[in-house]
């Protein structure tokens, strides 16, 4: 119904439970709902990768999935990325190479990285431009975000860099 | 923009999906994996009333092979035909096919019955399931309709499914030893919807081709299995030949213009495209001549 | 350096043992925006806080003849519709002119059109409620009559007789027109062995920052204040712009930026519907926020170039370069933009064609039409890229042209290094520039000969790679002669406040604000280097009004070299502070003290003398300890804007190497390459990435991003699935290399590295493009360089 909708789910290890519109998509209902506004909106339709979060281990667009949809789901945002210390070294990384300027496409960008970082720990540069090539970044031009990821990759497979 | 307002329901079976369907026809609308749906509903380029949740339904999931037939679920995801074994084995073309779909994110949450049923012209898989010789299999409260994946779409966005049918399964013959498969895209940018595409498969006896199916796609309102490939079996492929085959794919299409290409451009990156295919899959460069200065 | 202790030591702010000037040091505020701490003005909530959306016109030229908004006003959570004609009673319109652009002219723009809508996207009417989605629902019952007008959309037509005059009180669509005639022009091309003409074609695009537009505005009736966060580049130009037209005094107004998702130029400005969102707030006595979704974002915010340019150049033989001739037209939408102006774009590319070369022959003209069609107005590289496509293109098409390598052409006639301080026959004052010393620097980076060595051997497989060569320069540092001249309240200088606090530590207040490129980290970095204290224990304070310094911003390429100054300066005058306290508590004389590593030490020996955590408890728990009469003063303020020179002009030189699908007409970027001098580097890779960024945008430009509107004036791919911009996998690695040459003009030496990759990209693309396609005998003057515009020139489609 359009009425508000009860939902269940896990959102960086904490159960959250929430009554939402069924219109509401998981990126509003991160924000709006639960004050995790490191996931960002840069478009609403799928294209820019600002709202990258991870359902059930797979990174996905959270303005292209209802809050609904997310029932019994496992959420991670950049804040629990963060603070569980998972990406520590990518954030390092980040950094150390001025990865990012504004900030804005930077928890997507994050979390797309982080998923080629455990899918293809070996990739090279042309594989991570690929991988990337969904998440919209217009400060940096690309060069030191692949060169952040690249840099990752070769530390977390004990490769000197 | 935010979507309008809708209801939304989570189908248990497909039965419970079929009846849902039947009771709301054309106010709902099928939710698969959303990937398409969701961009539309957020633009208010679509407003239904309800949404038929079906993500739910696990019989809608799965690889299987049997009796030299693949069969995919219309819930797989295109993540997973990416990294099915199966599907690199017996559908090669796909695996190819689909890394060319979208980006990581998308591909995880997009799935191949919702790319089927949305018959975007310009998208990969639909092109494939012709180039393979697909069967799409629906299922409506009154059975099951087997289609033959070429008579399946009838246009942009439309196909023969009805408001209270539900694509449920592709099916396809598993790729033989001489089978050969081609795909390419001419795209502006990595996973951006194609100006012109190709998803090709086909048999090769010897360096002839035995049968060679050529699906189109971003070539008019719906992919294109072309029929100009008669110009290129039976027989070792010529320069004449080629170009016959050239002139007829040029005769069959119907493209459209849009901001990426005009209708010429699309004629013209087509038959590129069959050239190339051609020359990729008898290893004969020579009938894909480069345009010298 | 002329500071007296440092004299002593040898030693100046650059050197020193623990300066953070020239090297490569962490942003301090990134950990925030990587852990998604961050707070971007789309992530603020405030109480009562209500949302607006805006009715835009679905018409690009047409008369409101009724609004009817009952049904609207009866929805659920909606608290207001306004029209433009009910805001008006709040707010005043504006008329974007400057007076030193001699004859530009507009027309009076509402926050909301009070009668008339003039683009496709502007406002008729806001509707307010208590969420987003509840306005956009509410905005679909707001039903408008509109009759259509004749809509002006081809600029190459604006000015002719049949076509209609869109503000009739103006006369014509003419909003500005300059003229320019220097040296001796027809003697010049007479005296040529050949002159090339070409039309270069220059399309229609804008910004994108990833995060929209968004402005909350907090009018608080009891105390007659408006708080307005905002994501802008230039806090006080807004505070204003808002007082002026809310009928307000400044100090009614605070503009707070706080994160910024992306600027560019594109939050420079105050938009129509930012100010009515101001009013809004001052009209229902509440919050309002407005956040643009993507599709305004493309129907409204400023888009740029957008020019068709006639050109000429007239070369010897041997080389030498005689005379540029341009006829420039650019279509800017139905208004000049408030308050920086339309117009700056055109005058720009007038002022910068030929910028690189000694010629002093020179003759242009530019026009600036209106058309119903989005305003345009600055963006990243304003002129700049025009300029440099148009001159590089002539020069390259010279060389072709005479058989002459594009290197060789541009070593005869690139303003010789040691020519300087001169002037461009457009009347730009050049300190000193690096032309040369770039471009061997360039082919050195490039391995010019190998690279042209490994074309002619694929050419000879049909493989067809080019390399294109553009040499640039650039305003930046621009003192009031952009704006202030004009008569319009934007500063062009800016102040910055030092204080050591009471655990030793600094604190520091800046006017220019940050949006990504480093301001925080360059301001920490001159504090800390100049006080001697380390950069984790400066904080920077920013975008501000009630709390910083009276400034500019950060545009135009002037934070580093305007906002740096100023921290130079008032780090220098506290540092100076401190150690007269020292002195005074340890009994020394200054002149034997400094500062290092946090602690007063001896100039000789440099023994520590007191740790400056110890020197402020005395100074502010312990002053009876002080010596009698001694005041001590643990805060400077310092202000700064340059000079002797109007701008400080940059140079570099960037190179592009691709390939070109002669069959498919695609282009793949395979390496581009930047040398630039822009002084003194305060930060390398903070310098590297704004090169690094700002090609790239140029590179979009060259290839993919195009705002495309039909013959009606409808914007047709407001969306970011139809409007490309550059992603990872098609752009290439940038290698970026420097040559320093400091300004005088300020004791820093630096000059803006912000807009010099946008200046030259877009040039190096198109002229390797023509190269690759040099054995077609093809030549390309129009971006985008999408594969039709490739495939037509060659003759395929």
């Amino acid at each position: 119904m359009t009425n508000p909708t009860p939902i269940s789910l896990t959102v960086n290890g904490e159960s959250v439970s929430a009554q939402v519109l069924p219109r509401l998509n998981l990126a509003d209902f991160l924000r709006e709902h639960l004050g995790l506004t490191g996931t960002h909106v840069g478009c609403e339709h799928g294209v820019c990768g600002a709202c990258t979060v991870r359902v059930n281990g797979d990174i996905v667009r959270a303005c292209l999935l209802l809050a609904v949809q997310a029932e019994d789901a496992s959420v991670e945002t950049i804040e629990g990325l963060s603070d569980s210390g998972e990406i520590s070294d990518l954030q390092a990384a980040f950094q150390n190479r001025n990865a990012l300027q504004c900030g804005y496409c930077t928890p997507g960008m994050l979390m797309a990285a982080q998923d080629i970082l455990t899918h293809e720990p070996q990739a090279d540069r042309e594989q991570i431009r690929e991988h990337l090539s969904g998440n919209y970044c217009r400060c940096t031009g690309y060069h030191a975000i692949v060169d952040a990821v690249e840099a990752t990759a070769r530390a977390r497979s004990g490769q000197a860099r | 923009m935010k979507a309008s307002a809708f209801s939304y329901t989570r189908a248990s079976s497909v039965t419970d999906a079929l009846d849902l369907l039947a009771l709301h026809g054309d106010q709902a609308k099928v939710l698969s994996g959303g990937q398409s749906l969701m961009p539309a509903l957020n633009l208010r380029l679509s407003a239904p009333a309800l949404l038929v949740d079906i993500g739910a339904i696990s019989e809608l999931r799965g690889i299987s092979e049997s009796n030299g037939v693949l069969k995919i679920g219309a819930l797989t995801r295109h993540v997973d035909i990416l990294r099915s074994p199966d599907i690199a084995k017996h559908a090669p073309l796909l695996t190819e096919a689909i890394a060319y779909v979208a980006h990581p994110a998308i591909r995880n949450k997009g799935t191949i019955g919702g790319s089927l049923a949305h018959a975007d012209p310009a998208s990969e898989l639909p092109a494939c399931t012709i180039g393979l010789d697909a069967i799409i299999v629906v299922r409506g409260r009154n059975g099951e309709r087997r289609i033959q994946a070429a008579d399946f779409f009838t246009g942009i966005y439309e196909t023969v499914l009805s408001p209270e049918e539900l694509l449920v399964a592709v099916e396809m013959p598993v790729a033989k030893s001489n089978s050969a498969h081609f795909f390419h895209e001419y795209a502006r940018r990595k996973g951006d919807y194609a100006i012109v595409g190709l998803a090709a498969s086909g048999i090769l006896e010897g360096d002839v081709f035995a049968d060679l199916r050529l699906g189109f796609f971003a070539v008019g309102d719906r992919p294109l299995l072309a029929a100009a490939s008669k110009h290129l079996t039976g027989k070792p492929v010529t320069a004449s030949m080629l170009a016959d085959a050239q002139a007829a794919l040029d005769a069959e299409l119907d493209p459209q213009e849009d901001q990426q290409a005009s209708a010429g451009m699309r004629r013209y990156l087509a038959r590129q495209l069959m050239a190339r295919c051609v020359a990729t899959l008898l290893g004969r460069p020579e009938l894909d001549a480069r345009p010298r200065a | 350096m002329n500071d007296s202790s440092e004299k002593q030591s040898g030693l100046s702010v650059l050197d020193r043992p623990n300066s953070y000037i020239g090297k490569t040091v962490p942003r301090p505020n990134l950990g925030r925006l990587m852990q998604g701490r961050g707070q971007y003005v789309s992530d603020m909530v405030l109480p009562r806080m209500a949302h607006v959306v805006f009715l835009r016109s679905p018409y690009a030229h047409a008369r409101i003849l009724k609004i009817d908004a009952t049904e609207a006003k009866a929805m659920p959570g909606v608290i207001a519709v306004v029209t433009g004609a009910e805001l008006a009673k709040v707010i005043t319109p504006w008329v974007g002119v400057l007076s030193h652009l001699k004859g530009l002219k507009s027309a009076p723009q509402h926050a909301i059109a009070t009668d008339r809508a003039c683009w496709q996207g502007e406002a008729v009417a806001a509707i307010v409620a208590t969420g987003r989605a509840l306005a956009e629902d509410a905005a679909e019952l707001v039903s408008v009559d509109y009759e259509e007008l004749v809509p002006v959309t081809d600029m190459r037509t604006a000015l002719d007789p049949e076509t209609p005059v869109i503000h009739p009180e103006l006369g014509d669509n003419l909003a500005f027109e300059r003229n320019l005639d220097a040296g001796a022009v027809d003697q010049a091309f007479k005296d040529s062995d050949e002159v090339v003409e070409a039309k270069f074609v220059f399309g229609r695009h804008t910004g994108v920052t990833l995060e929209p537009r968004a402005v909350l505005a907090d009018w608080n009736s009891g105390e007659e204040r408006l708080t307005v966060y905002l994501g802008t580049q230039a806090p006080h130009m807004v505070q204003n712009i808002a007082a002026m037209h809310l009928g307000l005094d400044e100090a009614q107004v605070r503009v707070v930026c706080k994160d910024v998702g992306g600027s560019f130029g594109i939050k420079v400005h105050i938009y129509a519907d930012e100010m009515a969102t101001l009013a809004l707030s001052k009209l229902l006595r509440r919050p309002v926020k407005f956040v643009a979704d993507r599709v305004e974002s493309f129907n409204t915010d400023i888009h740029a170039r957008d020019h068709v340019c006639k050109a000429r150049i007239g070369v010897s033989k041997n080389g030498t370069i005689n005379a540029f001739e341009i006829d420039d037209v650019t279509g800017i939408g139905p208004y000049s933009m408030y308050p920086r102006t339309s117009a700056i774009e055109a005058n720009q590319v007038i002022n910068l064609v030929g910028g690189p070369y000694t010629t002093q022959n020179y003759r242009a003209r530019t026009r600036v039409v209106f058309q119903n069609k989005n305003v345009t107005c600055q963006y990243r590289g304003v002129g700049h890229p025009i300029a440099c496509s148009i001159t590089e293109g002539l020069v390259d098409l010279a060389a072709q042209r005479i058989g002459m390598d594009p290197i060789e052409i541009r070593r005869r006639n690139l303003i010789r290094d040691d020519a300087y301080p001169c002037g461009s026959p457009s009347g730009l004052k050049f300190e000193a520039l690096s032309h040369h010393a770039s471009l061997d620097k360039l082919i050195a980076m490039m391995n010019y000969d190998a690279l042209r060595a490994e074309q002619a051997e694929l050419r000879k497989r049909g493989i067809y790679r080019g390399i294109g060569i553009a040499s640039f320069i650039e305003v930046t540092n621009p003192s009031a002669a952009f704006y202030g001249v004009g008569g319009a309240r934007i500063s062009s200088q800016d102040g910055v406040a030092v204080r050591l606090d009471a655990t030793g530590r600094v604190i520091c207040q800046t006017s220019i604000t940050e949006q990504g490129q480093g301001s925080e980290s360059l301001t920490a970095q001159i504090v800390g280097s100049v006080l001697g204290v380390s950069m984790g224990r400066v904080r920077v304070i920013l975008g501000d009004t009630d709390n910083t310094p009276y400034g500019g911003g950060t545009w135009a390429s002037r934070g580093a070299g305007i906002g740096g100054e100023a921290a130079l300066q008032a780090a220098k005058v506290l540092r100076k502070n401190i150690l007269d306290v020292a002195a005074a508590i340890l009994q020394a004389k200054p002149h034997d003290l400094d500062i290092i590593d946090n602690a007063v030490v001896d100039v000789q020996g440099g023994q520590q003398r007191i740790e400056l955590h110890e020197l402020a408890r005395v100074v502010y728990f312990r002053p009876d300890t002080l010596p009698p009469g001694f005041q001590p003063e643990l805060m400077a303020t310092r202000h700064f804007v340059p000079r002797e020179y109007p701008f400080a002009f940059t140079n570099g030189i960037q190179a592009s190497w691709l390939e070109v699908d002669t069959q498919a007409g695609f282009i793949k970027l395979l390496k581009h390459w930047v040398v630039e001098d822009c002084g003194t580097i305060i930060n390398p890779q903070l310098v590297d990435e704004q090169i690094r960024g700002g090609v790239v945008q140029g590179l979009g430009a060259a290839l993919y991003e195009h705002c495309i509107y039909d013959e009606r004036g409808q914007l047709t791919n407001a969306n970011m699935a139809d409007y490309l911009v550059p992603m990872s996998g098609e752009m290439p690695d940038i290698d970026v290399g420097h040559i320093v040459s400091p300004t005088l003009d300020g004791e820093l030496g630096a000059k803006g590295a912000g807009e010099a990759g946008t200046a030259a990209a877009a040039a190096a693309v198109t002229n390797a493009v023509n190269d690759a396609l040099s054995p077609f005998n093809v030549t390309v003057t129009e971006i985008p360089l999408t594969p039709r515009v490739i495939l037509t020139a060659l003759g395929r489609i």
